[in-house]
């Protein structure tokens, strides 16, 4: 790698934010008693486990120049799923299929509206918000399913033996390089680039624009219905109200992890180190006793930073340089081309 | 997950052969979703009645020393349902108090949202700080069993307040009001403000109610005592704790019994909005109610004469005890096996009861000399 190329890496937007968990990281050791405990390690990754498998397919939802609020009220409803049927007595593997299956007709529902209806999925996914929210507390009311098998819930808040690391970051790993290969690796991640960059052009060079967008909110739903699957079996509690409010979180992680939020740039490892600082500061702030109004402050401004922070280092450029458009300095959309 | 992968695969195809139809790829998904519903629903699986619920509350293992001083130096701190919610500021203030008394240092920390989950990452934190106890009341008795099963791993003791935890996932259950105490005192206060005679309601929430249940059942049974013999339980209406509902069943209730003398509504909102209805209606004062409330909600209809006393527990004595337990487990003072005893400052000496409870005492009864001592 040139020196150029290198001091372009660590200019971006993503090689901040890898520095910013680096930063954190150190800073919170030396600092907060207990941060740098290899049990905090595991605390922070489990904590951070559905917001994680949330984000990954909210980042492609993103790049796509698209939306979905909807992912923590179809957490919710997964577990409303799993614990109305748990409940019935079914086996606890069936509730899981059910609950994705649900996910994935979610994830239909908004595509739909949005591909074929043609709303904007703002729109639409602040009405699944509240609808899918609502169909859960349908479901199982206000009361709280308990008494799942210990083999499942104990998996998801265990760490691999000998390791700090929780099963459930295994899982995430595995989601991040399946996903992250389809994004950054393969024509349908080119033509996500280029269709959130530019729909039109990408339309015009034979992307079919509607398909792909429609099939990245089924797999939204679905990975959303996945994340509740882990959440239920995280806190051994179905609730209707489970992951209210955590798609914030997951918008804040995902567009702290340099994803721009009018589509056609971000990386999965930007996000994922997004998704990490996020709990990172989270935890070392709760550990110093900082009160969660403090913490509520801190992620507002770090999601407003993040929005703000890449226009700000665009728009230095262009004075800079007096000319070139930031939009040239892109380099997914170049990347994008080749589906021409 | 494997549904996912599948997923995956069709938009890798959709990639090397360019343009599959539409069909193509939903059937392919129908097909691997259907493939792995089959697969697990022909392997069985876990269900239900496959697990059973542990029961008995975690023994702290340790012998109890009754004469073991307190620890100085102890860190304690409460985890309230929700910090800057009243009732809860003034119970840990009552906590923290009382660590402060015992030469200890103790702290609230919390989420701002009551929701099921938002205290797991709380208590993970407090043990990571190694404090000696944690006090928590619980927003969902499962969700919070795991961790706090690994902090008691740790050696961190937890005594649970207010609303407690799965049994085995903590030490003590600080027990605000027994059911029993709360029901026949209900009874009695109803009667000496109607003179023992005359026609009464019971407004509750849910018919469903387990706790509105037991303590109806035990009103019903101090009725039963000849002191109340002029007295007669008309009806229990329910307002299902809703406002609005609780407010036209209250109306119901005074047009369906117009010889009603009193009611007694053991819910906070239905209290509340009995009240609402009464002070406003040409019963008022002349039909008593009382009940469960808190002051802030009462304070208005006890000043004008809607209503006399009503009653409910002190929570900065609740914050109170469970401080005192949580220092007096810590030190080895008590273990929580039933039976043990241990002094509690200015409440005096507590005693633990079958399943790791204390209980905290007769409630507390507002009236309007001393309700404006109360502020939450």
């Amino acid at each position: 790698m040139s020196v150029a190329a290198l001091r372009h890496r660590l200019a971006s937007w993503e090689g901040a934010i890898f520095g910013l968990v680096v930063v954190s990281w150190v800073v919170a050791s030396l600092t907060v008693d207990g941060f740098s405990d290899s049990s905090n390690l595991s605390f922070i990754l489990i904590d951070v486990t559905e917001i994680a498998i949330m984000a990954i397919t909210l980042t492609l939802v993103i790049i796509a120049a698209e939306i979905d609020l909807s992912v923590a009220s179809t957490l919710g409803l997964s577990c409303a799923v799993i614990g109305y049927l748990w409940n019935a007595g079914w086996p606890i593997e069936q509730t899981f299929v059910v609950a994705l299956c649900v996910g994935a007709v979610c994830g239909a529902l908004n595509g739909f509206l949005v591909t074929k209806v043609g709303l904007p999925s703002l729109a639409v996914t602040i009405g699944t918000l509240a609808l899918y929210r609502g169909l859960a507390y349908v479901i199982i009311g206000d009361k709280a399913i308990a008494d799942f098998p210990p083999r499942y819930t104990g998996w998801a808040t265990e760490t691999i033996a000998g390791t700090p690391i929780p099963y459930s970051t295994l899982l995430v790993a595995v989601l991040a390089v399946i996903v992250g290969v389809l994004l950054h690796a393969s024509p349908v991640g080119r033509a996500i680039y280029a269709l959130g960059y530019n729909e039109e052009a990408a339309r015009f060079a034979g992307v079919r624009v509607k398909r792909i967008k429609f099939w990245l909110f089924v797999a939204s739903g679905v990975f959303s219905a996945l994340a509740g699957i882990v959440y239920t079996l995280r806190f051994a509690s179905a609730r209707a109200d489970n992951g209210q409010g955590l798609e914030l979180a997951v918008v804040a992680a995902v567009l702290l992890g340099g994803v721009s939020i009018f589509g056609g740039r971000g990386t999965l490892p930007g996000v994922l180190a997004g998704v990490l600082l996020f709990g990172i500061l989270r935890n070392a702030l709760i550990l110093a006793d900082v009160s969660n109004e403090v913490l509520n402050f801190v992620t507002g401004v770090l999601l407003i930073i993040s929005v703000l922070a890449p226009n700000l280092a665009g728009a230095i450029r262009r004075a800079r340089s007096g000319r070139t458009p930031a939009i040239q300095a892109t380099p997914a959309v170049s990347s994008a081309n080749p589906t021409q | 997950m494997i549904s996912l992968l599948s997923l995956g695969v069709l938009f890798g195809k959709r990639g090397r052969r360019g343009h599959p139809t539409g069909h193509t790829i939903t059937v392919a998904l129908t097909a691997a979703l259907a493939s792995v519903a089959l697969l697990v629903a022909g392997c069985g699986g876990t269900t239900k009645s496959d697990v059973k619920a542990s029961g008995a509350p975690a023994s702290s293992g340790a012998k109890a020393n009754p004469n073991a001083p307190i620890k100085k130096g102890l860190k304690i701190a409460f985890l309230p349902k929700q910090i800057n919610n009243p009732y809860f500021t003034i119970a840990d203030k009552g906590g923290t108090d009382a660590v402060k008394e015992l030469g200890g240092t103790g702290k609230e920390v919390g989420p701002s949202d009551a929701s099921a989950s938002s205290q797991v990452s709380y208590i993970n934190t407090l043990m990571q700080q190694q404090q000696d106890a944690i006090v928590i009341s619980a927003n969902d008795p499962n969700a919070v069993a795991p961790s706090l099963k690994q902090a008691m791993g740790q050696g961190v003791k937890v005594v649970t307040y207010d609303s407690d935890a799965a049994p085995d996932a903590r030490n003590l259950f600080i027990n605000q009001a027994s059911a029993e105490d709360l029901g026949r005192t209900e009874v009695q206060q109803i009667a000496k403000q109607i003179g023992n005679k005359g026609e009464i309601a019971i407004l509750s929430a849910t018919p469903n109610a387990t706790n509105q249940n037991t303590w109806i059942k035990f009103m019903k049974d101090e009725l039963t005592k000849p002191q109340y013999s002029g007295m007669k339980l008309v009806k229990v209406a329910y307002g299902n704790d809703d406002d609005q509902k609780s407010f036209t069943e209250t109306q119901g209730l005074l047009k369906s019994y117009p010889n009603l003398k009193g009611i007694i509504s053991p819910t906070t909102v239905g209290i509340a909005a009995a009240a609402r209805y009464l002070s406003s209606s040409k019963y008022k004062g002349k039909v008593k109610l009382t009940g469960l409330g808190t002051p802030n909600q009462m304070r208005k209809f006890v000043k004008d004469g809607t209503v006399d006393a009503f009653e409910l527990w002190n929570p900065a004595d609740l914050g109170y005890l469970g401080a005192y337990a949580a220092a007096a487990i810590s030190s080895g003072q008590i273990s929580g096996a039933a039976g043990e005893k241990f002094k509690a400052g200015k409440l005096g000496e507590k005693t633990i009861g079958k399943n790791g409870e204390v209980l905290l005492g007769p409630p507390t009864v507002f009236n309007k000399d001393n309700i404006d001592n109360f502020n939450f």
